[in-house]
Formats: structure tokens, sequence, C-alpha cells
């Protein structure tokens, strides 16, 4: 290589350096921002948004505003009960349906596996008429367990879907191996096949848990009522309640992003990975 | 020989195909069905064929804000297909170069708006372009362009644009990602091949590459189509359920929201709602419809 060629090649990576480190600006910036001043006087917010805070600008009142003003550690309870609980019911569910799909020829398991794959593409919204009648007939207004249900049902097409890709590729000897030892079905399941196949368990948690914590439109049709709010609901009546009042919106919209922060913080490596690796399939 | 009766089977595909079935499937076909119902003001529900979607498409008002909606909504659906998916394919190319240090890094940070809430998002941008606290007005200056502020979420004939693309700004994480495990898993004797033919980069970019990972760009095109035309959150935060100005940013889940739940004088009505609803998974269904019969069908043979 020409002493010539190999500057060139270093001028052309820090063009692409620039302008992946442009958007990388772009893709932070605002939610940088609306942090920061979350920490500061109003006086500060307004005079000068780009700077850090200091001495002199630093506040917590917007917090301690919207700690006690709203009952947001109520609706993060909720917004955490109704992830955690559907992302469980999905995995196991999703999993065992998953096994069974790609263990047993059974007549119709194609149409069945079919059947479930039709949840990947048609958004569960457009049941929501249907939806919000079964729950009043089933007296689940404004409960969690509405919640739960409707997440549970939302998420289990696409686990099944990448989980049978997975569970199909456990070894036969493997599987052969534990029934020569007269293991159950259902003890070759839990006790040999679900550990396995932990890893895609996780990557498949990730993928359900987002859209759940996320959405805003089922708490608003089937759970609006203020003891089962979820937190997106919460701050968005609370950002709407409070608007003109700058330390308190930022504040609760600091608050809202960060238990998101804090788990891509630890997972996002985990989420990539499945994400690079799951998309080509 | 008698084989048992497969309990196990049942044990397993019970609990999923139950609950999806009861809260998924049942429900969908049931607001299909719906939608040749109506309520009268008893309450009392008959059998109406299709006049409910005469109303909707027939009515003067109705069919005024279904065409509005499904206009605004195939608008916002275009700016993703030609802003989003363009420069998520550019990162997704230099995020894949060969010897880039940091590769890592940078995707974890780009990919990051994808996972906060869409109405969290939609807050944050309606303060940065507010006008009241000026941070990007006072940018826009920085940079000599002041003169092209406005007030840009507040009129009409900017306030859609400007949704789309804070939209397109959190999920250019997903066609950036998906596009660059494509690109990740093109052999490379394959482009070493066409470099020691004196193939350029930007050639084989074009000429190798782009084919290859076709099958891809279709997935994240019809992914876009179904978001786009499902999606509600957005609109809803920063506009609320009226979609203003004047209905400027109305899409067509915040059309169903209002046919089914009403706003301010005008009454919800579930069977127009199932009807929207329906009109809705017609639209979809033509858009997964045409990609696995024209897209997917074509471009398989280009699969590696």
């Amino acid at each position: 290589m020409t002493p010539s060629y190999r500057y060139q090649e270093k001028a052309r990576m820090g063009l692409v350096h620039l302008a992946l480190l442009g958007y990388t600006l772009i893709a932070l910036f605002p939610i940088a921002l609306v942090i920061i001043n979350s920490f500061k006087s109003r006086s500060a917010i307004f005079n000068d948004p780009l700077a850090l805070p200091d001495t002199t600008s630093f506040t917590l009142i917007g917090y301690t505003k919207v700690l006690q003003e709203s009952d947001i550690l109520l609706y993060f309870g909720n917004s955490l009960l109704v992830t955690v609980i559907p992302l469980f019911l999905v995995l196991l569910f999703g999993a065992m349906a998953a096994w069974a799909l790609s263990e047993y020829r059974f007549r119709g398991s194609r149409l069945l596996a079919l059947f479930l794959a039709m949840g990947i593409m048609v958004p569960i919204r457009l049941g929501t008429v249907s939806i919000l009648e079964t729950m009043v007939t089933l007296n689940l207004v404004n409960t969690h367990m509405a919640l739960i249900l409707v997440y549970t049902a939302m998420g289990l097409p696409l686990a099944i879907f990448i989980l049978t890709e997975f569970i199909g590729q456990v070894p036969n000897e493997l599987k052969e191996a534990a029934r020569c030892d007269g293991i159950s079905e259902i003890r070759l399941f839990f006790q040999i096949i679900l550990p396995l196949v932990r890893p895609a368990v996780a990557t498949v948690a990730v993928f359900t848990m987002v859209p759940m914590w996320n959405d805003l439109w089922f708490p608003l049709i089937l759970a609006p009522g203020d003891a089962t709010r979820t937190i997106q609901l919460g701050v968005q009546q609370f950002i709407g309640q409070y608007a003109t009042d700058w330390n308190s919106v930022l504040a609760a919209l600091s608050l809202a992003v960060l238990p998101i922060l804090v788990l891509y913080v630890f997972f996002s490596q985990q989420l990539i990975s499945g994400l690079t690796s799951g998309a080509v399939k | 020989m008698q084989r048992a009766f497969p309990w196990h089977l049942i044990f397993f595909l019970a609990p999923a195909v139950l609950i999806y079935t009861v809260f998924s499937a049942y429900p969908l076909f049931d607001t299909l069905r719906l939608s040749f119902f109506t309520d009268s003001d008893s309450g009392e529900r008959s059998f109406s064929g299709l006049s409910n979607f005469a109303t909707l498409l027939g009515n003067a008002v109705w069919s005024g804000a279904f065409w509005n909606a499904m206009w605004n909504n195939t608008q916002f659906f275009l700016i993703h297909l030609l802003v989003q998916n363009p420069i998520g394919l550019g990162l997704a190319a230099l995020l894949s170069l060969k010897g880039l240090s940091g590769a890592r890094t940078y995707r974890t940070l780009i990919f990051l708006p994808t996972l906060l809430s869409v109405v969290i998002i939609g807050f944050i941008w309606q303060l940065i372009l507010s006008p009241l606290w000026g941070v990007s007005e006072n940018f826009l200056y920085a940079l000599g362009l002041g003169q092209f502020f406005d007030a840009w979420l507040g009129k009409e004939s900017s306030a859609l644009i400007t949704l789309s693309l804070i939209s397109v700004w959190q999920f250019i994480g997903i066609p950036m990602m998906l596009i660059y495990a494509s690109l990740l898993s093109i052999p490379d004797e394959l482009l070493e091949a066409a470099k020691v033919d004196g193939a350029s980069p930007l050639r084989i970019f074009w000429r190798i590459k782009i084919p290859l990972i076709l099958p891809t760009l279709g997935l994240v095109t019809i992914l876009t189509f179904v978001g786009n035309f499902n999606t509600f959150e957005l609109v809803y935060a920063v506009k609320g359920a009226l979609a203003g100005p004047d209905y400027s940013t109305d899409i067509m889940g915040t059309f169903f929201y209002r046919t089914f739940f009403g706003y301010q004088s005008q009454l919800g009505s579930a069977t127009m709602g199932a009807t929207v609803a329906t009109m809705m998974f017609l639209v979809i269904l033509m858009g997964v419809m045409a990609y696995f019969y024209l897209i997917q069908r074509r471009l398989t043979r280009y699969q590696l």
C-alpha cells in the first residue's frame, strides 16, 4: 500500500466518522436537552437552554412538584405490572406453543402456525371495538387484568414465530437421549429445551417489552381510571394540565425516559445483537 | 397399537392459542362483523348491510373526514418512505464499512430514540420547536437561517410534515438496523472479487450491495407501511384527538379514535368505529398482499 493511498483512506474514514457523529448528535441532542434543563431554574431554562446546570441555576423543583402533585410512582407501578406480567406470560406460553409447533407433527399444525402468524402483520388495535365490548362483558374495564390479557395476546405471535426458529435448531439426539431415559414430554420441555433456548428468550423479551411499556392506545381506552393509569397516560395527562409549568413538564418527561435509558445501558448489546441476527432470517 | 391422546400437545398449545384467539383474532373478526351492524338510539343492534360503508364513503361530512385522514396518512407514509428509509440505508452503509472503529457505539446511540415512548418524543419535540422556548429559533439564527423559523407545528401547511419528520427521527433506527444486518450478511468474497475487478466503492454499493439487500428493503417498506397506517400516539400527544389545526394532521388512527370514542359534540359509535377499523384493515391487507405477491416473489431470486 502506498503512503498516499493510506492517507486517502484515512481522510475517507474521517468523513465517515464526521457523518456518523453528526447523526448521533441529532439523535441524542433533543433527549439530552430535556434532561439537562429539567435540573435548571425557570429563568435558566429560558435564558440559556444549552448551558449545563450550575450552582446558581440547579434546582429540583420540577421533580418535587411532579412527585407531589401527581401519582407518578403509582403510574410507574402500574406500567411495571402491565409490562412484566404479560412479558412473563408471553415468554412462557410462547415458548410452549413454539415447542409444540416445531416438535410435533399433527393435523392442522401448518394452519395453526399461519393463524398465529397473522397477528404479526395485522395490528391488534384494529380489533379495539370488540376488545372493549369483551372487557365490558367480563367486567374488566379499568383493571390491570384487561391490559395484561391484551398485551399477552399482542406479544404472542412474534414471540412464537421467533422461538419456533430457535427451538427447531435444538439437535435431535439430545431430545431422543432424554426420551430414552423415560422423561415425560413436559419435563423434557421445561428441564432441557427451555434452558437451551434462554438466549433467544432474552431477545424476544426485549422485543416484547418495549411496545407494551410505551403503549398509549389501550391504557387510554381500556384503563383510563386513576388507579390503573400507566406512566405514558399519566405523563400525557399531567403535561396537559401543567403545560405552562416548564420545570414540571421537563421533569415529568425526564422521569418517563429514565427507566428505558437505564435498561438500555444494561441490555443494549443483547438487544442489538438480537436485532441484527434475527433480522436476516 | 393404540396411541394415547396427545394431552401434552393440548398442554403446550392451549394457553397461547386461547389467549390469542379470545383477545386478538376473535376481536378482529368481530370488528369486521360489527361494521355491518347499526346501533339504534335505544342501544339495540341490528344488521344493516353495507349502510355504514355507504355513510362513510357517501355522506359528504363523513367521506370528507375519511379521505382527509387517508390522504394525510398517505403523505405521512410517503415522507417515511422517502426520508426515513434512504437515511437509514445511508447510515447502515456507513456503519457496515470495513475497518470502521466505534460502529457498535454509533449504532447503539442512534437506535436509542426508537425505544422511547412516542408520547414522550412528541412532547420533547413540541418543546424544542416551541417559539416560546426559542431553542430551535436560536439554533437556526446561529446557522444564518433564522428567517426560515416558523411555528411549524401550529400551521396547517407544515404541521403534518413536521410531525412526519419527528416520527422519522424517532424510528430511523429500525431501517438502519435491518439493512445493516442484511449488509453484514453479504459474503466478503463477493465484495473482494468486485474490488479485484476494479469496481469503485460507489459502484460496488449500487451494483452489488443494493440488489442483494432488495428483499430487506422490501421488508422495511412493508413494516413502515403497516406501522404508519396504524399509528396514533404521536398525533394524539402533540395535537390531541382533534388533530389540528383544522384536521390537517388527522390520520387514520386519530380518525378511528374520534369515530369510536366521540369528541366534543359528536357521540362515539362502536359500529362506525368498526367500519373505520375495517377500512384500515383493508388498506393494510392490500399493502401486505402487494408485498407478498409482487415484491417478495420478484425479489427472492436475488437472495443468497
